[in-house]
């Protein structure tokens, strides 16, 4: 880690990658596992069993002093007084007019110090911004990316992995809890970005080894950044740079939930008085074609845009999440997507895309 | 297949697709070094029947979970047939690239492009 800025960083698990017959590609500055055995058998497999996924290139930020929480509460939308000790939090960070500079996850941690969780390619941008706010509070901001190491260990199966090698009891979902792992000190997580249980790991760069291998001896399987991608888009999980974009307000892409307006956040004066046009929805192809980002969409009362689409390993037809008129949100409302000058038909359908119901082996032919 | 393959009897074209010639007609597919660039194929869009394709200009899409490609016609002609199967097991282009794999069947409209198309040691050294 910590290359010069011309060149592609690597993650403290990089030769793990390139022994397991990782397709390593550049992403946002790093030199990233899109696939091992294929992009299917990965989201199969942590749908049903257990996977890891490098996510070292996400950033930290770490917040400390007297000033922390109400400095916290200023930059991010939700309520941070409700976020407990040990607590996981999801927020958006807005600028004055409302625009998503991230969404990200905060971490509460003992002793009044945060950590939150940045997007790589965002990362810069955020420090700066949390930087530039710091100056009108009594608190510390400071880089912690290159402290941790992250793996996200995610499926059925994952708990009962990551128990087998931890020195105490995991936290539950939305909690943290500081323990050891293969004898690593590591903060775990009960997060994730795939729809299915397990944790989310920080780990100092120099245990991020000794945790894949104890992981790797668990039948706990590698999983690159396509099924991750894949993954969450089946549960509509938002994406910064596709479904969120400093062009795009988080009430129009259903993220009300976590603008908490009254805590007089960054942006949230915009968004009082934003009314949207457009909502994020997710929807599926009725025949066949697989919706790509930047898809024009023709809905009832109007145009829209595709701003995620792959093709569902689970459901094994064509998914993804459009901004489309408000008039036009209702699961089961017909749309027709442009891929590439053919005119697509789909429906909007109710969140996630891919629930309960799943068949038992997604994926099966 | 897993292990790299590149048949004899077939003429190939620089943007990694093959043509199996016979008399007036010709097979055409995508290369093993092509669906491996792609990684698991999971949807085919292949051109209609009694469509005209022309040498070097694209002529259906393959698809991968993460991203679209176009095919190339390595020469010149009508579509006789679409390989249907491949609409329910687009992974036979990963699997059989040379056989079961098989894209479009063409009428040749000009059999001396033939001519300008690779042999197979002349592909493999683009590779």
């Amino acid at each position: 880690m910590g290359q010069s800025a011309d060149t592609l960083r690597r993650t403290a698990l990089f030769d793990r990658h390139r022994s397991a017959g990782a397709k390593l590609v550049p992403f946002a500055g790093w030199e990233m596992p899109v696939q091992y055995e294929g992009i299917r058998a990965e989201h199969v497999q942590v749908r049903t069993l257990a996977g890891m996924f490098d996510v070292s290139h996400m950033g930290e930020i770490a917040t400390s002093g007297p000033d922390a929480e109400r400095f916290l509460q200023r930059l991010l939308s939700n309520d941070l007084t409700k976020l407990a000790e040990r607590g996981a939090q999801y927020s958006v960070l807005c600028r004055e007019d409302g625009g998503v500079l991230d969404d990200l996850f905060t971490y509460r941690l003992e002793g009044g110090r945060f950590l939150t969780v940045t997007n790589a390619a965002n990362h810069e941008k955020d420090l700066a911004w949390f930087r530039e706010h710091a100056e009108a509070f009594d608190v510390e901001v400071g880089d912690a990316r290159d402290e941790w190491a992250m793996l996200a260990v995610q499926g059925p199966a994952a708990r009962a992995a990551l128990g087998s090698i931890a020195g105490g009891e995991l936290p539950d979902r939305m909690r943290t809890a500081e323990l050891e792992l293969a004898g690593e000190p590591a903060l775990v997580c009960g997060t994730g970005y795939t729809g299915e249980d397990g944790c989310e790991l920080l780990i100092a760069p120099d245990g991020a080894a000794a945790v894949w291998d104890a992981l790797l001896e668990r039948e706990v399987r590698p999983a690159g950044l396509g099924a991750r991608d894949t993954l969450r888009l089946e549960v509509c999980f938002h994406l910064y740079g596709n479904d969120l974009s400093e062009d795009r307000n988080p009430l129009e892409a259903g993220l009300g939930w976590c603008c908490k307006l009254e805590t007089g956040c960054i942006g949230a004066d915009a968004l009082a008085a934003i009314t949207s046009t457009q909502k994020l929805v997710p929807f599926a192809f009725t025949g066949p074609g697989i919706p790509r980002q930047d898809n024009a969409v023709a809905a009832p009362h109007g145009a829209g845009v595709v701003t995620s689409g792959t093709l569902s390993p689970c459901l094994e037809i064509g998914i993804g999440m459009a901004y489309v008129p408000v008039a036009d949100v209702e699961p089961g409302t017909p749309i027709e997507v442009d891929v590439r000058g053919k005119t697509r038909p789909a429906e909007v359908r109710e969140k996630p895309l891919v629930g309960q119901e799943r068949p038992a082996r997604p994926g099966a032919r | 297949m897993a292990e790299a393959s590149y048949p004899e009897d077939l003429k190939y074209h620089a943007e990694h697709d093959w043509a199996r010639i016979d008399g007036d007609q010709a097979t055409f597919g995508v290369t093993w070094y092509a669906q491996d660039a792609l990684g698991e194929v999971v949807f085919f869009d292949p051109p209609k029947v009694g469509a005209q394709v022309a040498k070097d200009q694209a002529y259906a899409e393959v698809e991968s979970v993460k991203a679209v490609s176009d095919v190339f016609a390595p020469l010149s002609g009508e579509v006789l047939e679409v390989n249907e199967a491949l609409a329910d097991s687009p992974e036979q282009i990963n699997a059989d690239p040379y056989g079961d794999g098989w894209l479009v069947k063409v009428r040749l409209s000009d059999q001396s492009e033939v001519d300008a198309l690779l042999d197979v040691g002349a592909y493999k050294d683009l590779l």
